[in-house]
């Protein structure tokens, strides 16, 4: 038995890293038709589509992230002669492996298995059994997911120097200085949601969510999280490192072929992965309003397995759900707001973000204790962070006196007055 | 900041709804304007007769060297063109070719005109000389005295520049 679990862990790993690299190619996709229908063009739409009768082409370029890999892989693989070899080589796996091993410990749905049977209230695990579309569960899951997080940079700032290319090497750096000032605010948010569940095991955060999402009571933390990961991630607008406007593709500009496709990867699996810890830790992982009674009904018609599949295959989708909303949001950021300046990004993560995460844990540890009623404290915490978010933002926008602002749109008095 | 952040989201959101303004382009072209100029062709005379009498002036105004011109003898019984002399040989490579339209401007019979042909590409240097074959309108495809566009190219000022699809 013990050997037939390790064969299902194992095929588990294979199948878990295989999808999160389709679902990167599939990102790419949805990212590049969203971001072109935000600027009224249509985006990729060649290759392959689906006949329908009558002419007309259905889910035009679905493979197109089939197209760009073919093409990737027949680019010719360069290494830079003054480049330092080894480390040139192994900076891309440097940056692939942790944004892939991120999943490991995220409840991607809930599939009870084994145990007795009897599913706790709001959790998946049963007694003696496990949640089998859980890779692994061990009690400091948030630690090591925000250890994996920030390992991931490593591979960017080593690309920045093997390179031996003075834009790469700004890129490193800037993204080593980024990390290290956002990592604060995301762990300092992060704590707020460990303190709300009283546990750091990733399952029991879901489980916690059962009743009300930790959105609500931790609004304020939920803000911090989505605006410190983006910036973990260099995710437009605080994508700096490789601002192609100042450092002509930062870190990876000596890369071609696979080995800047790994970068890629690992960028946008790191995106969607945070994407994915933010509906964890907020919006109630898998969890959707209903899932128990789907559930319990099947199983008393069709017998304990259906009811399991069940519940794991619409718990699954829910959680894809959710992550596919914060990922429209993310192309959504990057198509409105332009990256900002460094001296901005510094003042946001030191200044902003880092008392804001401090107060956050402040309050929670207060409202948690005065008031044991979970659902009053929680809405006492929503209303005093709404007014935090409003009236930080309010007070914080790096601002020009009007007498400094040019207007695009002039005053309707001086247009035709010309010399 | 936020106001503005969430203005700026709201914009974006609503061009999300609009149709794209794309032209999906091998199967939908753009008209070009009247005064286009794309790809040469050399003109005929309503009675068939090439306008190209072989006078090389093209070739002398042409700024990028693109033209070659060899003049030869018209046969008095079957004569390419009206006069003494036709254009035995006439390539333009458009490698070279600008499309400035001085060879226009420079022929004294209107024969070479820039006519909207565009889609100029092909796959090795020696597919970019067109001959005179290529350059040569059909023989029924004969004008009057003024091919109709360089009739409008004495028309000022230019047509609108938009372009309804």
């Amino acid at each position: 038995m013990a050997f037939l679990d390790v064969i299902i862990l194992l095929v588990k790993c294979l199948v878990l890293a295989l999808a999160t690299t389709t679902m990167f190619a599939y990102f790419t996709l949805f990212e590049r038709v969203l971001l072109a229908r935000f600027q009224q063009r249509v985006g990729p739409n060649r290759a392959g589509y689906i006949p329908l009768p009558g002419g007309r082409k259905l889910l035009g370029g679905f493979l197109q992230p089939a197209a760009d890999a073919v093409k990737l892989f027949f680019k010719e693989d360069i290494t830079p002669a003054m480049a330092d070899k080894w480390v040139y080589l192994i900076s891309p796996a440097f940056a692939v492996i942790p944004a892939l091993i991120i999943w490991a410990t995220i409840p991607l749905a809930c599939w009870p298995v084994g145990g007795d049977g009897a599913v706790p209230q709001g959790g998946c695990a049963p007694a003696g059994g496990s949640n089998f579309l859980q890779l692994a569960e061990f009690n400091v899951g948030i630690l090591y997911l925000l250890a994996v997080t920030s390992i991931g940079v490593y591979g960017i700032a080593i690309a920045g120097w093997a390179s031996n290319n003075k834009y790469s090497m700004l890129g490193g750096v800037r993204a080593t200085a980024q990390v290290i000032s956002y990592e604060l605010a995301l762990g300092l948010s992060v704590l707020g949601v460990v303190m709300q569940a009283s546990s750091f095991s990733t399952a029991d955060i879901v489980a916690g969510q059962w009743d009300w999402w930790y959105i609500v009571p931790q609004f304020l933390g939920f803000v911090i999280f989505l605006i410190a990961s983006t910036a973990e991630v260099v995710r437009s607008p605080f994508d700096l490192v490789e601002a192609e406007q100042e450092l002509v593709g930062g870190y990876n500009t000596e890369y071609g072929s696979m080995k800047f496709a790994l970068f890629f990867m690992s960028e946008y699996i790191k995106l969607v992965a945070m994407n994915a810890i933010a509906v964890t830790l907020f919006l109630g992982g898998w969890h959707l309003p209903g899932l128990y009674t789907l559930s319990q009904a099947v199983t008393d018609n069709f017998g304990q397995f259906a009811g399991s599949a069940v519940l794991g295959l619409t718990s699954l989708g829910a959680f894809l759900l959710k992550v596919t909303l914060l990922s429209f949001l993310s192309v959504w950021i990057r198509a409105t707001v332009p990256r900002v300046r460094y001296d901005q990004l510094m003042h946001l993560g030191w200044k902003v973000l880092l008392p804001m995460a401090l107060f956050n844990i402040a309050l929670t540890a207060v409202l948690n204790v005065l008031i044991p009623d979970r659902y009053i404290g929680g809405g006492i915490a929503f209303v005093i962070g709404l007014a935090v978010v409003i009236g930080v933002a309010f007070f914080q926008g790096p601002r020009k006196p009007a007498s400094e602002v040019t207007l695009v749109n002039e005053p309707a008095s001086t247009v035709g007055v010309q010399g | 900041m936020l106001g503005e952040i969430i203005k700026g989201l709201g914009t974006t959101f609503k061009y999300l709804f609009k149709k794209p303004v794309t032209v999906q382009y091998p199967e939908v072209k753009r008209p070009v304007r009247e005064r286009f100029r794309g790809r040469h062709e050399l003109k005929r005379f309503e009675n068939g007769l090439e306008r190209c009498i072989g006078c090389s002036l093209c070739a002398a105004a042409c700024p990028a060297d693109a033209i070659l011109v060899v003049p030869g003898e018209n046969d008095a019984d079957h004569p390419n063109s009206p006069g003494e002399r036709y254009a035995a040989t006439y390539e333009i490579n458009m490698l070279r070719c600008i499309f400035c339209g001085y060879c226009e401007d420079a022929c004294p019979t209107n024969a070479i005109v820039l006519e909207h042909q565009y889609e100029l590409s092909f796959y090795d240097r020696k597919s970019s000389i067109y001959t005179k074959d290529m350059l040569l309108v059909a023989a029924d495809q004969g004008h009057g005295e003024i091919p109709p566009v360089l009739a409008q190219i004495q028309r000022r000022p230019s047509p609108p520049a938009q372009i309804d699809l």
